[in-house]
């Protein structure tokens, strides 16, 4: 069914590679200058009629975002997740907030904790999440959380940490057997 | 960097009277909190004590996960009510905070707000890992570490999460506490009060409301 539909939209839209998952979830990556059409075709003729979420992904050695646009059929119950690589410099895309008005708060969202610019989303730059944040965006690959909450939070004294492994095996096994 | 509803403004009143309204004035007090003197007589304190050991009211404002373990207590399977323990939904009608887990910045900025607007005698009671070390939230990038930098807690409950039962027993240990004399959180905070404002600002970087959040 997926590959039915893949076939129907490669007829009119250039695609990238399909995914499938499982027989009722699938991915393709589409280019970026195609979004919104393939996504109100999607929307208007094939039945998706839902937003399920926007999300995106940090390809740091490649540069990239992802964002990953998924889609739910809710008679046919299939989802069908649209791939869009974007470069991670300046990063910045087109809002859908017309589309599905849900759409604003995932690019809310992703403008504070990705950094990824939605122009003209309705209060994309207000506080989502964070309130008085500082720093780059927390969910950026190259953020140090762990330095950055060792230079921001006090520590209490003492806190200690074992490995698991080695800890379960002393425990279970005292005697090293 | 006041919030909007905090910044003098001119309102016009139903008799068409227009005056003007400086909110931090107005609807907050100027004054730093009071360190709060014990009575003249230790017998005359302990009897505060015992009577303050036994009215206990919980702020029913869960922060983490912890909060789960109120729903427990509060209702007939646990039932703290036996206890003398009930739960009130404001700040003003209630004592006992528990932090029950995790604060992140944006809602210690909630707690700090909660807790001023109590009245005294208040304790503060943290419950969890999350609260005494950071737990497992120990390298997030918006939860903090300790508590006591922040808020002046009266006793700990270790746990990850404590079960309803460590959470009786805690507040039977706090009752145990109130009735020695030795819960005085409330003071503490009022003595420090300097040093637990410049914590609060050192991780709070937009600090849009009161200082003297009552």
């Amino acid at each position: 069914m997926m590959r039915a539909l893949h076939d129907r939209l490669k007829a009119l839209f250039p695609l990238g590679e399909l995914t499938e998952q499982r027989p009722d979830l699938a991915f393709l990556t589409v280019p970026r200058e195609h979004l919104r059409s393939i996504l109100l075709h999607l929307r208007d003729l094939e039945g998706f009629s839902h937003l399920v979420l926007l999300t995106a992904v940090d390809w740091l050695e490649e540069g990239d975002f992802q964002l990953t646009y998924l889609l739910s059929n809710r008679g046919k119950a299939v989802d069908l997740g649209l791939r869009v690589m974007i470069p991670r410099d300046g990063a910045s895309m087109d809002s859908i907030h017309d589309i599905w008005p849900t759409a604003a708060t995932y690019q809310r969202e992703l403008r504070e904790m990705f950094g990824i610019q939605f122009p003209d989303s309705p209060g994309v730059n207000d506080d989502f999440i964070l309130e008085g944040w500082i720093d780059m965006p927390p969910y950026r690959r190259d953020f140090d959380t762990k330095a950055f909450s060792a230079a921001t939070f006090k520590e209490r004294e003492g806190r200690m940490t074992t490995d698991p492994e080695q800890h379960m095996k002393q425990q279970l096994y005292p005697d090293g057997a | 960097m006041m919030r909007d509803e905090l910044k003098i403004r001119v309102v016009k009143g139903p008799d068409g009277v227009e005056f003007e309204v400086d909110p931090l004035r107005d609807y907050f007090c100027e004054a730093p909190p009071a360190s709060h003197p014990p009575a003249y007589a230790k017998i005359v304190e302990d009897l505060f004590n015992w009577a303050r050991s036994h009215s206990l009211w919980i702020l029913g404002f869960g922060t983490g996960c912890g909060a789960i373990e109120m729903r427990p207590l509060m209702t007939p399977r646990f039932d703290a009510y036996r206890y003398g323990i009930a739960w009130r939904p404001t700040p003003r009608q209630a004592n006992l905070l528990v932090i029950s887990g995790y604060l992140s910045v944006k809602t210690l900025k909630r707690a700090i707000r909660a807790y001023e607007q109590m009245q005294n005698p208040k304790y503060v009671v943290g419950l969890g890992s999350c609260t005494i070390n950071g737990g497992m939230y120990w390298d997030s990038y918006n939860t903090i570490k300790r508590l006591d930098d922040y808020l002046p807690v009266d006793l700990y409950i270790t746990g990850c999460m404590p079960r309803p039962e460590a959470l009786l027993q805690g507040f039977e240990d706090l009752k145990k506490l109130i009735r020695a004399g030795k819960a005085e959180g409330a003071n503490q905070y009022a003595e420090k009060f300097e040093w637990y404002k410049a914590n609060q600002k050192q991780v709070i970087h937009d600090w849009d409301m009161p200082d003297y959040n009552w």
